[in-house]
């Protein structure tokens, strides 16, 4: 289940201040999508985000979440069917984990049994073992673990909308990557509506599956899909924002399975150096693939002297991004092997055609000639 | 945890722990010497099991009964002036708790006797009350402060109503330095309830200004001990309640 929550004009003014901290702000985030407000610090894109849940109020416009204007609810009532994440958790330090996580469902007034059920519900979900980390102290976990439950929390009571700001802000980088692809993992399972501030373009590349860049005051510089921004940035502070190297970002959003693979010519481990060679001659080649029994790649040999072969370093999967199947490529040398399921052989990635990949998503976000 | 906080607790437990003992030899050696004393009538008239109890039970009273007022009137207080809408307010409040303790407890004391005329417990617990509100006042607000914005936020944005927040949130997670001003408090009220004798309140007072008057050294000398022994007992009693009743996750 998810909402839509739709944005109409809404402001918000801090007295005394003559420039208002966001300005007329309009925008539909769909039902079941990650929506990434991104932007420099002080953009205002913190203040959007909680005018949602009416942490902040706005000093004119609506806010809608499935058509029902917010402001007409108890804003108590709102925010526990909206979930919240911060950075560094904000777990309640003289509380459990498990009475953490059980904060909203106790605010709702469900049973006891019920909470319970749920909380170890939520922690297996973002892969915390209950037995063992309910009962514990939210100082006796990580930093990425405390954030983990910080998700859990926010989760517990299965609430349409999710609001995180800066979740992942304040580990280290390496933990940040796991926790992005947890919070993937766990919304191609779940389908909320999450809107998601970040200062980061690469975290919202990620995980978004649009992002809105924001200027001062807010103001929506482009609202686009990951792909459309990072192929066509709207303005030259868009731009900026991308940074260096918008093509390599690109290439992290497409996956081997999306373009041509070309075939290599193979032959088994146990064929003759010689017959590799004579076929590798009239094809025209210079290498070719040798497989095992069980088609896995094993090594490549070369026309001149196929009896020596150099064994395959690195292989990429269906899966994996093109960024991966480049990296292969250049320790490689050439063609990065495709593996499947199985680990076995299933085509070649070529340099062609990552080239064609970049070119074709350019000249589908261009804009029409006029 | 660090070699430092390992040893500060090893200190502390040792402290739970000897204290309470030293308290009793104190006590113990002194009584001990008093009656093996050749005691005079006048001596024998304060110097005697009956009026020793009922000297100390009332400074007890005098004691609790400040310790209770102190609590009913200067965490509320503390958590009022804590509230974005009152938090102007603080620095009178906290300014006029600040004169209670800066001035002479005696002189508030009697002044208070001259102004309402009243004799006996209250009129010594309402003045020693008034001494000993500012460190509960100060620590309440102090803790209060302290509490992270955070986790206000990370309540108030995953549903609590703002005096949910306060019961759930704030007030545990000051209760630690709460309980540190109350202990301080306590014992504060322990020896200023010496001067309650000067109000007709009684109390270990009564034998202290016996002695000193009629020159009866050993009725002096038992009252000071018995003073004595009751705020480190009292101390004590803070430090274990503190111990075992701060926030479980803060320990």
């Amino acid at each position: 289940m998810a909402s839509e929550i739709e944005l109409i004009d809404v402001t918000k003014r801090y007295p005394g201040v003559a420039a208002p901290a966001v300005d007329s702000v309009s925008m539909t985030i769909r039902a079941g999508e990650i929506v990434v407000l991104v932007g420099p610090s002080g953009c205002g894109k913190t203040t959007t985000m909680r005018m949602i849940n009416r942490l902040i109020e706005p000093t004119s416009g609506r806010i809608t979440i499935d058509g029902e204007d917010t402001l007409s609810l108890n804003p108590d009532r709102l925010r526990r069917g909206i979930g919240y994440a911060i950075q560094q958790a904000g777990l309640f330090p003289h509380l459990t984990v498990g009475q953490n996580v059980a904060t909203v469902p106790g605010l709702l007034g469900w049973g006891r049994s019920r909470v319970s059920e749920r909380v170890d519900e939520m922690l297996d979900l973002v892969g915390l073992d209950p037995a063992e980390f309910r009962d514990r102290y939210p100082r006796q976990l990580s930093g990425g673990q405390q954030q983990r439950v910080g998700v859990a929390r926010a989760l517990a009571a299965d609430p349409p909308v999710l609001l995180m700001d800066e979740p992942f802000g304040a580990v280290d980088p390496i933990t940040r990557g796991n926790l992005q692809d947890e919070l993937m993992r766990l919304q191609a399972e779940l389908r909320k509506t999450i809107v998601f501030v970040t200062h980061d373009f690469d975290e919202a590349v990620k995980i978004g599956d649009r992002i809105a860049v924001l200027g001062p005051q807010s103001r929506i510089l482009q609202y686009d899909t990951p792909e459309a921004i990072l192929a066509n940035p709207a303005d030259d502070t868009v731009a900026g924002f991308v940074g260096a190297g918008a093509s390599l970002k690109q290439l992290r959003l497409r996956r081997v399975r999306e373009v041509e693979l070309s075939r290599a010519v193979t032959a088994r481990v146990t064929d003759e150096p010689a017959e590799v060679g004579r076929r590798l001659v009239e094809a025209g080649r210079e290498y070719a693939l040798l497989l095992d029994a069980r088609n896995r790649p094993v090594s490549w040999a070369h026309v001149r002297h196929p009896g020596q072969p150099r064994p395959v370093g690195d292989s990429v999967s269906l899966q994996s991004t093109l960024q991966d199947a480049l990296e292969a490529m250049l320790t490689e040398g050439g063609a990065a092997v495709v593996t499947g399921a199985r680990g076995e052989y299933v085509g070649l990635v070529e340099m062609d055609a990552v080239i064609g990949t970049v070119q074709k998503l350019r000249g589908d976000h261009a804009e029409p000639a006029s | 945890m660090t070699a430092a906080v390992a040893q500060r607790q090893r200190a502390d437990r040792l402290r739970l722990l000897v204290q309470p003992i030293a308290v009793v030899v104190l006590v113990g050696g002194v009584l001990a010497w008093a009656f093996g004393q050749d005691l005079d009538s006048i001596e024998r008239q304060s110097l005697n099991a009956s009026s020793l109890v009922s000297a100390t039970w009332d400074h007890l009273v005098i004691s609790f009964v400040v310790t209770a007022l102190v609590l009913v009137v200067a965490v509320p207080l503390g958590v009022v002036l804590t509230r974005r809408w009152a938090r102007r307010a603080a620095p009178v409040f906290l300014g006029i708790a600040t004169i209670g303790q800066a001035s002479p407890a005696v002189g508030i004391l009697v002044l208070f006797f001259l102004v309402s005329g009243l004799e006996g417990l209250w009129a010594a617990v309402l003045p020693i009350a008034f001494y000993t509100l500012l460190p509960v006042l100060r620590n309440t607000m102090v803790g209060l402060q302290g509490v992270d914005p955070a986790l206000v936020d990370a309540g108030r944005g995953i549903g609590m109503s703002a005096g949910t927040v306060l019961r759930r949130i704030e007030l545990p997670l000051a209760v630690p330095l709460i309980l540190a001003g109350l202990r301080t408090a306590l014992v504060h009220a322990v020896g200023v309830a010496t001067l309650a004798v000067f109000v007709n309140g009684g109390g270990l007072g009564l034998l202290i200004d016996t002695g000193y008057k009629l020159a009866r050294v050993p009725v002096l000398i038992t009252g000071a001990v018995l003073a004595v022994g009751l705020a480190l007992l009292v101390d004590w009693l803070g430090a274990v309640v503190e111990t075992y009743l701060g926030p479980k996750g803060l320990r």
